[in-house]
């Protein structure tokens, strides 16, 4: 561990490359992972793998050009500025293109880098995954395989500087198992996953994920097709985090004002049923995405998007900030140092309501609760709000849970799904992505089976 | 690239397996890429990378050891070697030097324009000519974004069964889509194009057309009532489906997958899988698609494997893990995204051969339906075979006639039921637009196919009843 101070040497060497009248911004990253795969009480595969590089943002005018190396040779890095520069000549001429500019708002205190995950000798990794792998085997007599349990542990290390002043350093270090099972009853078979997440290697526990893993596997045994009606659904917390990822990107600025959003033009309009209360906010420590700084330097922050239903704000970089005569919301999102900073939300949750699931089952009495879905990718249009998934989960009868289901869709718009939600649970669960989970209760959702 | 030399790749080789271990090699690559994007009328961005390094992958009994590196030097290969080495720590004392052998390739395609030798105005141009098209073709429209991406990928692979080889790998995309507005809210509706050829891509498609047909399909879906939910006939239009085989059985017939017990098609070869209609192929040779190339990530030729003939499962797919630990030769389908990851069992380019019926039958015999001219992307899980896939174009069948436009949706389906159900198929065979299939987190390029055909019954997931 050598410190990000290296990177920050690399950032201020490129930056100080910058001509005259060009502004020029760095973005230089490293990143370390380990990843272990058990299979059958042996090691599968370990992979340990180290990736670098920057990326460099040219804005000449009103113009903007980026180019990205994977490497730290400096020889490299002067051609792939030479090569933005070119980049840039090649744009159109846009009044808002710009780097983002320090904006004084303090950038928050995070305890997100663990040291002693780096320590971890590589047989510890190793009993982890092989310990997984043997608690889902016996987890229950109905597990047939395990189709993968794996250790992973990630470093990442990140510096951003540019001409305008901007100059951030960060580092965080995570780690996590994950397995995913099959179980197989009457010569049929369902399939199950579990994790647990952690910044370093005691946070996490390997009988929550093969308890997740094995619960949902068998649960689903005997799982039949239901007919198609209109019925009442409660989401699992892991459902829900992956609508409210989508919902948070009709709320980009970029959606907004290159009018891709539903919502554009509802700014202060009561969008959503009074239950809703959505924030994004990256410094909250809770969250997997939680992180100082967004992707071009400037502090994280809280945003409330969406309060008692009434929709308030929009999240902006610097330059949808600009362009939207407003400023950046610290929502700078970038895919590492291979792509230039888009807009984003980066810590979604959504304000918990007072019932967990076993109440809001019986306050729901008949329904269905989803338990995982598919094809979020292909079956939700987030500009025209269409909203269909294939689904798996169990019938809510008399306020329980029943018979297992697969093999259907559940369907509406993501604007009716937002005015239609009855209730929010009190379970909120902090997933590995860039929303919380929690139990939601929408009312009126198409069911399509046989 | 930069050459490594024979002698290095056989030291570094050696030094893989000093500590035991059956099986190393070493797969470098150099990826240079360009990509312009407009977007709202403006060029936003024109965007070059480069990725350049080597992976090493030791395999030691039941074991894979894999370390990379971006530093292609002597030391740096030997380190990488070392630390997956070490990975894949088994007893045994180890083999030293490794004897080469240079084996030449044959691409499929032949690239007659290389990217790197445009000029980037050129291929602005194209984004300005796609937008003006677009804004053109219907007052409806309100947005549009073009994006074009070129790549080339030069890959090296030496294992210590003394293969050396490598390819050269170019691949040219041009993307449109389209947002139109009007009373019933926004739709939107893309085309994109993409083989494994250099610029003449140009030569053979108009971006003019792309952007009118990415507009015409937002504008239709303007006027698209809900889908319907539940089960009926689908038929799925040429070239617009061979997702629905890619998620329906594609990924189930990944010998990994089938090793592990994920896969219904598990125990089935030499059984009837599917209806004696269906034959289905993988072909990495097929010149300029999307999943062709010369070598796979693991050294192998490309070549054509028959998975399904007249409904029959006569063989799955294979990488180097599962053919060593099954005694099979490989099928040119060890695939990864990058050196920075372990090759995988992947799919190149599947597609269904042709039918002998007259696809205006096909929807005529269809009392009460739903067409699809273009599948979105699809999802499969491959242990209980139930799939997902996304309708960008639909329309209702009606009395044999297609009808009103259906706005978007997924359809669900079971795998081993859906191949069963095929009950029509078209002689208009055709290749589907390029795509990018995940697995365990790596996207690769693949192509697909299909004919117009007909299932008798998948289930729509719409809202109207």
């Amino acid at each position: 561990m050598t410190g990000s101070r290296d990177l920050t040497d690399i950032a201020d060497r490129v930056v100080g490359w910058a001509a005259d009248g060009e502004a020029v911004e760095a973005v230089v990253g490293r990143s370390r992972h380990t990843e272990v795969r058990a299979y059958e009480g042996d090691v599968e595969s370990l992979s340990s793998a180290e990736s670098m590089g920057v990326g460099i943002r040219v804005v000449l005018g009103d113009r903007q050009g980026f180019a990205y190396a994977a490497t730290f040779d400096d020889d490299v890095l002067a051609e792939t500025l030479a090569e933005a520069r070119d980049n840039a000549s090649f744009a159109s001429p846009d009044p808002h293109v710009g780097l983002a500019e320090p904006d004084g708002v303090a950038v928050p205190t995070l305890d997100l880098f663990r040291p002693s995950l780096l320590q971890v000798p590589t047989e510890d990794k190793v009993a982890m995954a092989l310990e997984l792998e043997a608690l889902v085997r016996a987890g229950d007599p109905r597990i047939s395989g395990v189709e993968s349990a794996e250790f992973v542990d990630a470093m990442g290390e990140a510096c951003v500087a540019s001409t305008t002043g901007i100059r951030s350093e960060s580092a965080s270090t995570a780690c996590y198992v994950a397995v995913s099972c099959l179980a197989e009853e009457d010569g049929l078979t369902q399939t199950g996953f579990g994790f647990s997440v952690g910044g370093e290697l005691g946070d996490l526990v390997p009988a929550d994920a093969s308890d997740d893993a094995v619960m949902r596997s068998t649960r689903l045994l005997g799982a039949t097709k239901p007919a198609s009606t209109r019925a009442t659904v409660v989401l699992d917390p892991y459902v829900t985090a992956q609508v409210i990822a989508i919902l948070g990107s009709t709320l980009s600025g970029e959606a907004v004002l290159k009018g891709r959003s539903p919502f554009a033009e509802r700014l202060g309009d009561e969008v959503g049923s009074p239950l809703v209360t959505l924030v994004d906010d990256a410094t909250n420590p809770l969250a997997y995405t939680a992180s100082a700084t967004d992707g071009e330097g400037l502090a994280s922050r809280r945003t409330s998007l969406l309060a008692d239903g009434v929709l308030q704000a929009f999240v902006h970089n610097a330059y949808t900030g600009r362009w939207a005569g407003t400023a950046s919301t610290g929502n700078a999102v970038r895919g590492g140092f291979k792509s230039t900073p888009g807009v984003g939300c980066r810590a979604l949750a959504l304000a918990p309501g007072q019932l967990d699931q076993p109440a809001l089952l019986r306050q729901v009495g008949d329904g269905v609760l989803v338990s995982s879905v598919i094809g979020m990718h292909s079956g939700v249009n987030p500009v025209s709000g269409d909203f269909s998934t294939g689904a798996e989960g169990l019938r809510i009868a008399g306020g329980e849970l029943g018979a297992p289901l697969r093999e259907f869709t559940i369907a509406s718009t993501l604007q009716k799904m937002l005015r239609d939600v009855e209730a929010v649970g009190s379970d909120v669960d902090w997933l590995p992505m860039s929303a919380a989970g929690v139990s939601l209760v929408i009312r009126d959702v198409t069911i399509s089976g046989t | 690239m930069a050459v490594i030399e024979e002698d290095v790749l056989s030291r570094v080789l050696g030094a893989a397996l000093q500590g035991g271990g059956e099986f190393a090699e070493v797969f470098a690559e150099d990826k240079r890429s360009t990509s312009a994007v407009l977007d709202d009328g403006r060029i936003e961005e024109l965007a070059s990378g480069r990725d350049r390094g080597a992976g090493v992958r030791v395999i030691s009994g039941e074991t894979t050891g894999y370390a990379h590196t971006s530093d292609l030097s002597e030391a740096g290969l030997r380190a990488a070697a070392e630390a997956a080495g070490a990975a894949a720590r088994r007893g045994g004392g180890g083999s030293n030097v490794v004897a080469l052998d240079r084996q030449a390739v044959r691409h499929p395609s032949t690239v007659a324009i290389q990217p790197e030798d445009v000029a980037k105005a050129t291929k602005v141009e194209l984004l300005r000519r796609a937008d003006e098209a677009a804004r053109g073709a219907d007052g409806a429209v309100r947005q549009v974004s073009a994006r074009y991406g070129d790549s080339r990928r030069r890959i090296l692979v030496a294992n210590s069964e003394g293969l050396l080889t490598g390819d050269d790998q170019v691949r040219t995309l041009f993307s449109v889509g389209v947002v139109a507005a009007g009373d019933t809210g926004m739709q939107t509706g893309r085309q994109s194009v993409g083989h494994t050829v250099g610029f003449e891509l140009f030569d053979r498609y108009e971006v003019e057309d792309m952007a009118r047909k990415a507009a015409s399909r937002a504008v239709t879906k303007l006027g698209a009532r809900p889908a319907p939910s539940g089960e009926m006939p689908v038929v799925i239009g040429a070239g617009g489906g061979g997702v629905l085989f890619h998620e329906a059985c594609g990924h189930g017939l990944e010998a990994d997958l089938v090793a592990k017990g994920a896969s219904v098609y598990r125990d089935r070869v030499g059984q009837q899988v599917a209806s004696p209609l269906v034959t289905l192929i993988d072909d990495g040779t097929v010149a300029d698609e999307w999943g062709c190339f010369g070598i796979d990530d693991e050294g192998s030729p490309a070549q054509r494997n028959v998975l399904i003939q007249d409904g029959v499962l006569t063989d799955y797919m294979w990488d180097v893990t599962r053919g060593r630990k099954e005694g099979r030769p490989r099928s040119g389908n060890g695939r990864r995204q990058s050196y920075q990851h372990l090759p995988m069992v992947r799919m190149t380019n599947t597609f269904l051969a042709n039918g002998t019926e007259d696809p205006a039958d096909i929807i005529a015999g269809t009392d009460h339906g739903v067409y699809v001219a273009q599948l979105g992307g699809g999802s499969v899980n491959t242990a209980t075979g139930d799939f997902v896939f996304g309708m960008w174009e639909a329309y209702l069948i009606e009395d044999g006639v297609v009808t009103e436009p259906l706005r978007e949706g997924n359809l669900i389906g079971n795998g081993p039921q859906v191949l069963t159900d095929i009950e029509a198929l078209g002689d208009d065979f055709a290749m589907g637009s390029p795509g990018t299939c995940g697995k365990d987190g790596q996207g690769v390029p693949v192509g697909d196919g299909v004919p117009t055909l007909r299932v008798r019954s998948l289930t729509i997931g719409g809202t109207a009843a």
